[in-house]
């Protein structure tokens, strides 16, 4: 589990030096990627399906950010990216090319499709924070 | 208001959606940022128009329409952040158009970007720290980076020779695959699948795929299906520049 969280913080923060993040985000970026790839991990260990722990994961990803960007004052996607990196099905996009070259083209439409809706959920995560942003931000406008 | 004013005010507002727009920021949030800065201007309407490939910006009365074409993109969190800086200070009322300007052509400018030894060592670490988070084995650990790190550096290289993304994108896959495959026969390496998996992550177009799901459902239909084809197209390099290594092996 430690290599986990050590591995996924430090390929967070190396994507936000290929991204070229502002220096100061860069640990930012980490964490962030962390806690995503930590509750993933625990969700998927525990027999959680795929598409729930990604889509779980994503939201906490999505969660961070905003708050990190309201009290830094910087973009969301600064930390979104980094976060979410570690849960995009590179693998199961790979896995399906593979099985389209071998000519298992039953195989291939399945992983295929597995990963846009991996890809499905990381976007829904992503929007689901903001529409809770959106809606706190109009309750606080309407209090006032 | 002028003319010469209201002209400015169209230039300021178009080159931070320019730059935003080739750094990678999402397109929503660049057609909120032009209207913004023309709003904090005091012209209420205007009109936005943010694709892959090109910005118009349309503001109502004699003014005229203008466009810019966008060729290259590529991503550079660093110039967003500066942008959305300038566009806080001019909604704060801070900046003239002119200082505002002037401040937008340097950031145009400026090179932000990280060394490129430090990125292509990112790449290094990040594609081994990605092979342990697959659930791959220490042993498989350097070389995932070496060939992780080989891939990007290959990108880098030929993106800059060929100036085609695709081909650039292909050919690095296609060395990653070799680096894996080679080290697996040798018996160096334990399992080829990992390996490939981890090093091909720096150059998958995760970003892309989920900003155009996310462009897509938000109701941005023309950028999101735009870049949803550039996803694709990079993901379908990468896929038969490992596919090739497999078939020639």
């Amino acid at each position: 589990m430690i290599e986990q969280l050590i591995t996924s913080f430090i390929a967070s923060a190396a994507f936000g030096i290929i991204f070229s993040a502002p220096k100061e985000s860069l640990v930012k970026c980490g964490f962030v990627g962390m806690a995503g790839w930590f509750l993933y991990f625990l969700l998927y260990s525990s027999n959680v399906s795929s598409i729930m722990a990604t889509l779980a994961a994503t939201l906490l990803v999505a969660i961070i950010s905003q708050i990190f960007a309201r009290y830094y004052k910087t973009p969301v996607i600064i930390f979104s990216v980094a976060g979410i990196i570690p849960l995009v099905p590179g693998g199961l996009s790979y896995d399906a090319m593979r099985n389209f070259v071998e000519n298992d083209y039953n195989m291939a439409l399945q992983l295929a499709a597995r990963a846009f809706m991996l890809s499905g959920a990381i976007a829904m995560g992503l929007l689901f924070s903001e529409v809770i942003n959106q809606l706190i931000k109009k309750s606080k406008q309407v209090k006032n | 208001m002028k003319p010469a004013i209201t002209y400015e005010i169209i230039e300021v507002s178009l080159l931070a959606g320019k730059i935003m727009l080739q750094s990678g920021a999402e397109t929503y949030r660049v057609e909120d940022t032009m209207s913004r800065i023309s709003a904090a201007y005091g012209i209420s309407t205007s009109h936005c128009y943010a694709t892959p490939t090109a910005l118009i910006f349309s503001m109502e009365g004699e003014n005229p329409t203008k466009l810019v074409r966008i060729s290259e993109r590529s991503t550079d969190l660093n110039k967003v952040t500066l942008v959305n800086g300038i566009s806080r200070q001019i909604s704060a009322g801070e900046l003239s158009a002119k200082e505002a300007l002037t401040s937008l052509k340097e950031i145009e400018l400026a090179d932000h970007t990280y060394p490129i030894w430090l990125q292509i060592f990112s790449a290094f670490i990040s594609s081994g720290c990605f092979l342990i988070m697959f659930q791959g084995q220490w042993n498989d650990f350097l070389l995932a980076c070496l060939a992780g790190g080989l891939g990007f550096s290959a990108l880098i290289y030929l993106h800059k020779l060929l100036e085609m993304k695709f081909f650039a994108e292909f050919l690095s896959s296609f060395i990653i695959g070799v680096v894996a495959i080679l080290t697996v026969r040798t018996g160096i390496g334990l399992e080829v699948d990992k390996i490939i998996i981890g090093s091909v992550m720096p150059l998958v177009p995760g970003l892309l795929i989920t900003n155009a799901v996310r462009d897509l459902i938000a109701g941005h239909l023309m950028a999101g299906v735009a870049k949803g084809a550039e996803a694709f197209l990079t993901a379908f390099a990468i896929g038969i520049g490992i596919a090739a290594t497999f078939i020639i092996f």
